[in-house]
């Protein structure tokens, strides 16, 4: 099997580590992939915001070229771009005039031979944790890590069909088996803002806000995203958010695919982590030196 | 006798509009307020999910297009996921939005709309989101330019802005966007 890999607008800029750390884990199970020729972006919040038939065509687009392709499955990191896909086929399924609509704009009929997959739902439901835990290769059991699945992965469940949609736990299984100590707590799929981080910001710093102080509050060291916007909310903004409620976290967010690929071994320089505004090499240097103890972390 | 209130005497241009916006019967709505108890910005809202699709039961256009709720929301899916009638509401809220910036009705948080408008020219232009473009376009529409510098430095510097675009499809993407507007301004 051959993947098409639909990076979106965000891999290749303020998430360039999720794009290195994802490609990296790929190419470590053997998995074959190749970015989407000519893709263009999903749309996102504003398409579908401003516009039905635009909210579902740009998608849709996207998925007529991998169809052209020949490509059966394509995978999708970004969790909003997994979700507008997942809709625009869930909606133009139940609406056949709209689907009318988008093939006439296309001068295209998209026949829904390619499926739409999330890595998470790959690394777990196609690789499975048996092999996820014989290539993991160093020991990241003193690192207490809570997982945010945020809301697009698993919301609306009957367009997105992605683990319980209250309470995933996929990437939490996914980490357990590379050996990460996973915590349990209550945020896991509430929004921290999503695409208001440009327009309405003072609406993220305070869900962001929350979702920070229940991951501390619970013990965790690290927050583990799938979605860019996720991470630049609680990474990005996570200075404001301590200015503005006079709080002192230092919580630094990894994607999964990095956390996984630094469990497999893969070179921490290679990952993207050098691109995080809350630096994670302290907590990483800290996990790693059982034998020194272990310094205050800074606030 | 007692008047009952029916789909019929509750008939109004706004629901019509609405409904055929959103693909969703909202008079299947039985007054839970799940949406309204899951919703993350009723802290900071004057409706609630729960009131708009009321709103739009009674046919109060104004109520709705005039509200803070339509703007705040972040489409979290939360309302969709948890209505026992499994009403979509998050596409009702993309309903009213829609009909909001095509009536021109000012919005109670004229960024948001602005933010949309500025996203779509973009993706427009270069087939792709070029965020450092969309920042900058955003601030000259609301002329506030010294919002999140400090962190866009930042950003820059840990190399997640690209200064340069990277068009992609430049012909295509502009005869989608061409084609949806001709389809959506004959119907």
């Amino acid at each position: 099997m051959r993947y098409a890999y639909y990076p979106g607008c965000s891999l290749h800029s303020t998430a360039f580590e999720y794009d290195l750390s994802m490609r990296a884990v790929l190419e470590k199970l053997g998995i074959e992939y190749e970015e989407l020729r000519g893709w263009i972006c999903c749309g996102t919040s504003p398409a579908h915001c401003s516009s039905k038939l635009l909210g579902v065509t740009l998608p849709i687009k996207n998925l007529a070229i991998a169809e052209e392709d020949g490509f059966r499955q394509m995978i999708v990191p970004c969790a909003s771009c997994f979700s507008r896909l997942k809709i625009a086929l869930h909606e133009t399924s139940e609406n056949p005039e709209l689907r009318e609509k988008v093939e006439q704009v296309l001068n295209y009929a998209y026949q829904g031979s390619v499926e739409v997959r999330h890595p998470l739902d790959i690394l777990y439901n196609e690789v499975g944790l048996e092999r996820i835990r014989e290539s993991v290769r160093e020991d990241l059991s003193r690192m207490k890590v809570v997982c945010y699945y945020g809301c697009l992965l698993t919301r609306p469940p009957k367009a997105v069909n992605f683990d319980q949609c209250e309470y995933p736990m996929t990437m939490d299984n996914l980490l357990k088996g590379c050996g990460i100590d996973v915590l349990d707590w209550s945020y896991k799929t509430d929004c921290c803002g999503a695409g208001q981080a440009l327009a309405l910001t003072n609406i993220v710093v305070k869900l962001s806000r929350d979702i920070l102080v229940n991951a501390k509050q619970v013990g965790a060291e690290a927050v583990a995203v799938a979605c860019p916007l996720c991470h630049s909310n609680l990474d990005a903004r996570q200075s404001e958010i301590e200015q503005t409620y006079k709080l002192s976290l230092n919580l630094p967010i990894f994607y999964f695919s990095q956390l996984i690929a630094l469990a497999m071994g893969v070179d921490k320089n290679k990952i993207g982590l050098q691109g995080h505004l809350v630096n994670p090499f302290p907590l990483l240097n800290k996990i790693k030196s059982p034998s020194s103890p272990a310094r205050p972390s800074r606030g | 006798m007692e008047k009952v209130l029916t789909q019929e005497t509750l008939k109004s241009d706004f629901i019509d509009k609405i409904a055929r916006e959103s693909d969703q019967n909202v008079y299947l709505c039985y007054q839970c307020r799940k949406c309204a108890a899951g919703c993350p910005v009723t802290y900071e809202t004057d409706y609630t999910p729960f009131q708009i699709i009321q709103g739009v039961i009674y046919g109060q256009r104004e109520l709705v297009l005039n509200s803070k709720m339509i703007w705040l929301c972040t489409t979290c899916e939360t309302c969709t996921t948890r209505c026992p009638q499994e009403i979509d509401i998050a596409r009702v809220m993309d309903a009213a939005r829609i009909i909001a910036q095509r009536e021109r009705i000012k919005a109670k948080y004229p960024v948001v709309p602005a933010f949309f408008q500025t996203s779509l020219q973009n993706i427009s232009w270069f087939g792709r989101l070029y965020e450092v473009g969309l920042i900058m376009m955003l601030k000259l529409r609301t002329k506030d330019f010294t919002k999140d510098v400090g962190l866009g430095i930042k950003m820059f510097l840990n190399r997640k802005l690209k200064l340069t675009p990277k068009p992609t499809a430049l012909r295509e993407v502009r005869r989608i966007f061409k084609k949806i507007k001709e389809i959506e301004e004959t119907s």
